[in-house]
């Protein structure tokens, strides 16, 4: 096991170079899923604050209801 | 008014309308297990393979390992920035909308490697070569295709109006591609420090099964991963319009 962290001695070379594909690759990821979670319960906010938009023959009261 | 956020204005009305996502999110929604899936699967045994299960190089020793992380980090570059080109070329010839989104979510994933690329290649630099960096041709085309990435991204937060943002975004993209062969064969036209090519070259390979091995499923796994980033960030950017355009109506139903 400590020879498989030494890597041969060249252990600063090779961890440093995985641990930064692995934060760069794990921190894009999250970073996605973050945004995209909270960009879609916006838009779930927007659709719920207006219903008129898919019924167009009603009135459109609801959607001018700004706050 | 009541349907004005289909169509906020006449120009913005063709981008917003017609890029129907609906059947983008079903077959999104169906892909992304199975994509998912496989990048765990492809991660693991490609980290098993590179890191325990492969041989070390009789001249780098243990600092081969560094190739299963850097090599696929520039191919998925050059294949990201391929995307942004097709995009481009699709956006000006057709017009079609969902393009427009590909290349908006590919660009922040393609800087993402092309970063990887170029500082893993820095951490496997200073062993085998002595040295972080060298302005030989293959680096610094590496270095220009960065740049690209993030002068086509900032190029889209320019404008405000999102057709011009597509066109401008589509032009740079394309004008950039010639970046690419100049990148795949930098080591053969000039004398650089950076090695040619040992898998994609024609005839057998230059390198050991046993190398070869983590390496293509390290590929793989950037690959699988790289899809499973388009399709969310896809996701997030037709998100980010739809909450405009819905915005853009509610300001204007207001103002009625």
């Amino acid at each position: 096991m400590s020879a498989f962290l030494h890597m041969g001695g060249y252990a600063v070379f090779v961890w440093s170079a995985y641990g930064l594909a692995a934060l760069t690759l794990i921190g894009l990821t999250v970073a996605t899923v973050v945004s995209l979670k909270r960009a879609s319960a916006e838009l779930a906010d927007l659709e719920a604050l207006a219903p008129a938009r898919r019924r167009r023959r009603r009135p459109a009261a609801p959607a001018a209801e700004e706050e | 008014m009541a349907d004005a956020s289909l169509a906020p204005n006449p120009s913005g009305g063709f981008w917003h309308g017609l890029a129907n996502p609906a059947r983008f999110q079903r077959l999104s929604s169906r892909l992304l297990p199975f994509l998912v899936i496989a990048t765990i699967g492809f991660f693991l045994s490609g980290l098993y393979f590179g890191l325990i299960a492969s041989p070390i190089d009789y001249q780098q020793k243990d600092t081969v390992r560094i190739m299963y992380v850097h090599v696929p980090a520039a191919w998925l570059a050059m294949a990201s920035y391929s995307t942004l080109a097709v995009a481009g070329f699709v956006v000006l010839v057709w017009r079609h909308p969902l393009a427009d989104v590909a290349g908006a979510a590919a660009a922040p994933i393609g800087a993402a490697f092309t970063f990887l690329a170029l500082a893993t290649g820095a951490i496997w630099g200073q062993p085998t070569w002595g040295t972080w960096w060298v302005w030989d041709a293959r680096l610094t085309s590496v270095l220009i295709l960065f740049f690209l990435f993030l002068g086509y991204i900032a190029i889209r937060n320019a404008f405000d109006e999102r057709e011009r943002a597509a066109k401008a975004a589509a032009i740079l993209a394309l004008v950039g591609a010639v970046n690419l062969p100049i990148i795949k064969f930098s080591v053969e036209w000039w004398n650089t420090l950076h090695q040619p090519a040992s898998v994609t070259r024609l005839g057998a390979p230059a390198m050991h099964p046993d190398m070869l091995r983590p390496l293509l499923l390290m590929a793989a796994a950037y690959l699988c991963l790289f899809a499973v980033l388009l399709l969310l960030r896809m996701r997030l950017e037709l998100a980010r319009r739809r909450i405009e355009a819905m915005q853009i109506a509610r300001a204007g139903a207001a103002e009625a």
